[in-house]
């Protein structure tokens, strides 16, 4: 199983100190917290995308890519990638790139983006996100797919004769997830073609989480990609360890009371209770976290969120130590000691997916339809 | 078959005379509907007691306490709804408004509403007309023709239980002729959308139906 952190990439001012990190200091600390992922045995880091302040991760792949070069096997992912007001020639050719870059040690997550304004700047309307998401991925799909794409949809300019470069590492595209909050599409989207579907699991409570998953892995199955339970499913969280739950909570309850989303709201303790938020010790951590599976299903990937609500670099790098020396470790052995041995572990990686051979259904666009052309085939043959 | 009609108050004190209108509109309408050989129970919601609950929902991007969706899903689930208000500065209060905002906006359509208001002087008394009519308006909801508003002095009035009387006969007329004792016609009813309470996920259509137009 797969454990790392999400970032969001918010500068927020900390609350303690009324100290705003420059953009300059916040782009550094983000990379200072994705090297000290890997060296307290995380195995992934995933940065968000925002083109408005008080942001500052608009250009995820250049940002992957050095984190790469100073890294050897942490896998480097997004929180999420807008697939909506993105070209997706663009994310085509950016992340192929830096799939050669890195080595293969890359995924990329699926997210609509929901501030409205942004979608104006880049020629779309909010009102079109799933249409969008629908359009832009599958298109996404055939540029890393097709030697040459000819292609008219309906929200960008026709393709004719197009080819994509660099062409996928290997001939084999990355691994894609799709994350959604709340909208069924998506996780449907995510069942349709196969690929993972990720629950951000912040900001609702853990049965919305589950019907969505759940939904996710029904129609997972539905479309002939394997059992309902062998579906790849990853969760998002949010903790703050401490020696003790009363001093975990002393020192983050000051940042939570006036975090960007949710400050000024709920109390830090009915938000825990309402949310997978976990603000204590290793232990009530690992044990809330394992709680997770009982509700969500046997699940391959685990990201927390630890650097945001203005929390200082030094004590995120400190959360980092805690959580992967003392957290990680015993969530992986307990996760393992719970699947039953015909879900995988790990969501797929470049490694994997090589393997798997190019005849895998993971190189066709519309793997569904390959199940389609089988059953008659056979129809016609017996 | 016993209707269900949930009671909305928004009254901040104990006892309110906004929870006094209210009772006195159960009442009514229980005993019209038994007239007509029907059941009613009644279900209160206080909006009082979820005044925490709707500020922490407000202000965490939409995460309802487990007593916010039981309520979310017992108004949707009604057969009709009392809906009773005070007047705050020309307008139902606050906290009322922020409980029809955490509603889906779905939750109320085609269903029978009575709206109610109680203020302390009559020169409110368009507050039912110029915003309780409205929003429910927009919400879909059938909003009967007699609201009543109470002002202080009208509770000592027989003009007060006369509008009462004529409301529930409304609300009664409503609840019972919109179960089942009516012959559905040939055509497809567009009227008829789902009332959801916003606590499960939306149905999703199948793939193919999302990409069709969009595969290039």
């Amino acid at each position: 199983m797969q454990f790392g952190i999400f970032s969001v990439g918010d500068i927020t001012p900390d609350p303690t100190t009324g100290v705003t990190p420059s953009e300059g200091e916040r782009i550094e600390s983000m990379t200072r917290i994705a090297l000290k992922a890997e060296e307290v045995g995380l195995d992934v880091f995933a940065t968000g995308e925002h083109h408005n302040p008080p942001f500052t991760v608009s250009s995820p792949t250049t940002h992957l890519a050095y984190i790469a070069a100073k890294t050897e096997k942490l896998q480097l992912s997004t929180s999420t990638t807008l697939i909506t007001t993105n070209d997706p020639v663009k994310i085509a050719e950016d992340y192929a790139f830096l799939q050669h870059l890195s080595g293969g040690r890359i995924d990329l997550m699926m997210g609509r983006g929901n501030t409205g304004p942004v979608y104006p700047w880049f020629g779309k309307d909010i009102k079109d996100g799933i249409k969008l998401a629908i359009e832009n991925y599958h298109l996404l799909r055939k540029l890393w797919r097709e030697p040459v794409v000819n292609w008219q949809g309906q929200f960008r300019t026709p393709l004719q004769g197009y080819t994509s470069t660099p062409a996928p590492l290997d001939g084999t595209p990355p691994f894609v997830w799709h994350g959604s909050i709340r909208s069924p599409e998506i996780a449907e989207q995510a069942a349709y073609y196969g690929d993972g579907f990720f629950h951000n699991h912040i900001f609702w409570g853990p049965d919305h989480a589950a019907k969505m998953v759940r939904l996710y892995r029904q129609r997972f199955e539905h479309y002939g990609h394997g059992a309902a339970d062998q579906a790849i499913v990853g969760l998002g969280g949010q903790v703050f360890l401490g020696a003790t739950e009363a001093e975990a909570k002393k020192q983050f309850r000051p940042y939570f009371d006036n975090a960007p989303v949710y400050g000024h709201g709920p109390s830090l303790e009915d938000f825990s209770a309402a949310t997978p938020l976990t603000v204590g010790t290793p232990e009530q951590v690992i044990e809330r976290t394992l709680g997770f599976a009982d509700y969500a299903g046997d699940y391959q990937r685990q990201l927390f969120l630890i650097d945001h609500a203005g929390l200082p670099t030094e004590v995120v790098l400190e959360q980092l130590e805690i959580l992967g020396r003392e957290v990680v470790p015993v969530l992986r052995a307990e996760f393992d000691r719970r699947r039953p041995a015909h879900v995988p572990s790990d969501p797929p990686t470049h490694t994997s997916l090589v393997a798997a051979g190019p005849e895998a259904r993971h190189h066709l666009v519309e793997p569904a339809k390959a199940d389609d052309t089988a059953t008659v085939t056979e129809g016609a043959q017996s | 078959m016993t209707r269900t009609i949930v009671v909305l108050t928004a009254g901040l004190t104990v006892p309110s005379s906004t929870r006094l209108l209210g009772d006195q509109l159960a009442d009514a309408v229980s005993a019209a509907v038994g007239s007509r050989g029907e059941a009613v129970s009644f279900e209160y919601v206080e909006v009082r007691e979820l005044a925490q609950d709707l500020a922490g929902y407000m202000t965490s991007g939409g995460v309802a306490t487990p007593r916010l969706a039981a309520v979310r899903e017992q108004i949707s689930a009604a057969d009709g709804l009392i809906a009773v208000t005070p007047v705050f500065s020309a307008s139902y209060s606050g906290l009322f408004k922020m409980l029809i905002d955490a509603l889906d906006t779905d939750a109320l359509n085609g269903m029978p509403v009575l709206i109610a208001a109680t203020a302390g002087t009559a020169r409110h008394s368009l507050v039912l007309d110029h915003a309780m009519r409205p929003l429910f308006s927009y919400l879909r909801a059938v909003v009967l023709p007699t609201g009543v508003f109470a002002a202080t002095e009208d509770f000592g009035s027989t003009g007060l239980s006369d509008r009462v009387a004529r409301a529930a006969a409304e609300l009664a007329n409503a609840v019972v002729v919109s179960g089942s004792d009516h012959v559905a016609g040939f055509a497809p009813d567009p009227t008829a959308r789902r009332r959801t309470s916003g606590n499960d996920l939306a149905p999703v259509a199948d793939f193919a139906e999302l990409l069709r137009g969009h595969s290039g």
